[in-house]
């Protein structure tokens, strides 16, 4: 056991607008997708620097609020501790309304843009400068302890299989559990994949609104699913290879991971809640872009539980990743943190494996890498209402 | 160790925690034991079926409904998609 195995506390970098960080980052971020290389290039060549490259930036004024909301929502993160945006300069996204929004957490925020300052070279020299500052400053900031109460936990599944229903959502269900019973929150998303387990989750809504709000947004992906004009277009052939065989079958042990707190309400992709509590999340259930939604809506931490194995990371959060299935484990031991194949081994309850999963968001939060930081994984997408998959 | 898990009593369906060979006789707990021989083989984490299922009738696993039986599924039977389908989300029905 560890020293803060038995505790709720773990060590976090407290903001200045009260909001507690698990990781110190300096953000290079993009306004538009125009600007990727040149954010790359400062990251490049600046240590405590993360680039948070994407496609966005560029849309018709009726397609900007998601990556607005997303920028905005990934800047705020309290894992970030200043940023500096580039901009190319004609982008259709409003760069000020970036500078404002991030602003009111009141951490350092800067704007540069490519056109002004005279092409890539000029632009880098000048990030750099910046963000070498930047990362000066922040590297000024000490760990304190701090309550899981300030915690924003993440929950997702990718590359399911039978094992993921059986063990290791339901192990992430009981640590979802202990982080809303100790005041924190939880995020479940990827609504098109609780589709046939929404009547477990609106049973469970503090009110009606909440219930009546739960089966729309469930509506609305299946009639998308429908025009798809498939069978199985919400199952991929690993999810059936892997045993599961219907979206209802998928979907029932997907919903575990929520465990069995009231849920507070229903927020968009990249929206943070006003209260604390269970939140589920309006997004697709591709693996990135729900990942990208709910760090934007501030979460500091990712439980990733995955049957089949998957590799992802994120620029700016640890994300832990737990298989409950043990071929899984020995096969993907270089990218799986958490072994919840010992339930289906019969080796360990449950209830012990969401413990176990519970002390280690806390070491992680109190600075342990996880596998898919060490390794680098920074995999981000932010969702684009056309062009995507499931 | 247990061969396999029912992890409701409601449930029509067992999910296999190993490859079960066809023809072999696994006991699983549901409430009570119940013995099934399995009438094909069935790998990791797939499912069998714990007693006759007749056409167009529910499937039920964890409690609650995953799908409806395209045809006759019979006790042990290895139970997927080529017999069970999704009512949910359904394009090619529209």
């Amino acid at each position: 056991m560890s020293q803060h195995g038995k505790s709720s506390k773990f060590l976090g970098y407290e903001r200045p607008d009260g909001s507690i960080g698990i990781r110190n980052h300096v953000a290079v971020i993009p306004t538009v997708n125009c600007a990727n290389e040149v954010a790359r290039k400062i990251e490049n060549q600046t240590e405590g620097t993360v680039a948070i490259l994407h496609e966005c930036g560029c849309e018709v004024t009726s397609q900007l609020e998601i990556p607005t909301r997303t920028l905005v929502g990934i800047g705020r993160n309290p894992n970030v501790a200043a940023v500096l945006l580039v901009s190319l300069g004609c982008e259709t996204i409003d760069c000020e309304t970036l500078v404002e929004e991030i602003g009111k957490s009141k951490k350092p925020v800067e704007l540069i843009r490519i056109q002004d300052l005279g092409g890539t070279i000029k632009t880098v020299e000048k990030g750099v400068r910046i963000v070498q500052e930047m990362v000066q400053n922040s590297s000024q900031e000490e760990r304190k302890l701090c309550d899981v109460d300030s915690l924003i936990v993440a929950t997702k599944c990718g590359g399911s299989d039978l094992t993921s229903g059986l063990a290791a959502n339901p192990a992430v269900g009981v640590t979802s559990d202990r982080i809303v019973e100790r005041g924190g929150t939880v995020f479940i998303a990827e609504t098109p994949e609780l589709m046939g387990a929404e009547h477990i989750l609106a049973k469970r809504a503090v009110n009606k609104q909440v219930a009546k709000r739960i089966f729309e947004i469930i509506d609305y992906w299946e009639q998308r699913a429908k025009d798809e004009g498939e069978r199985f277009h919400l199952i991929t052939s690993g999810n059936i290879q892997g045993g599961l065989t219907t979206i209802e079958e998928k979907s029932l042990g997907a919903v575990y991971k929520a465990g069995s707190s009231p849920v507070q309400g229903v927020i968009e992709y990249a929206e943070t809640p006003s209260e604390k509590g269970l939140f589920i999340m309006n997004t697709t259930g591709d693996d990135i872009n729900s990942d990208t939604g709910m760090l934007g809506g501030g979460a500091q931490i990712l439980l990733f539980t995955t049957g089949r194995g998957t590799p992802v990371g994120s620029p700016i959060a640890p994300v832990l990743k737990i298989t409950g299935n043990p071929r899984t484990f020995e096969k993907m031991k270089d990218n799986m943190d958490i072994n919840a194949g010992t339930i289906i081994d019969g080796k360990e309850t449950i209830e012990a494996v969401g413990q176990r999963i519970f002390d280690e968001i806390l070491e992680v939060a109190s600075g342990k890498q996880t596998k898919s930081e060490v390794l680098g994984h920074k995999e981000f997408a932010i969702f684009r209402e056309r062009g995507h998959a499931y | 160790m247990n061969k396999a898990i029912v992890i409701n009593k409601m449930d029509s369906v067992a999910t296999s925690i190993t490859d079960i060979e066809a023809g072999s006789t696994v006991h699983v707990k549901s409430g009570s034991e119940i013995t099934v021989k399995v009438r094909q083989s069935i790998p990791f984490g797939h499912k069998f079926a714990l007693g006759k299922i007749e056409e167009g009738d529910s499937v039920i696993k964890y409690g609650e409904v995953i799908g409806r039986a395209t045809q006759t599924i019979e006790k042990g039977d290895h139970v997927h998609v080529h017999n069970v389908e999704s009512m949910r989300g359904r394009g090619d029905l529209e």
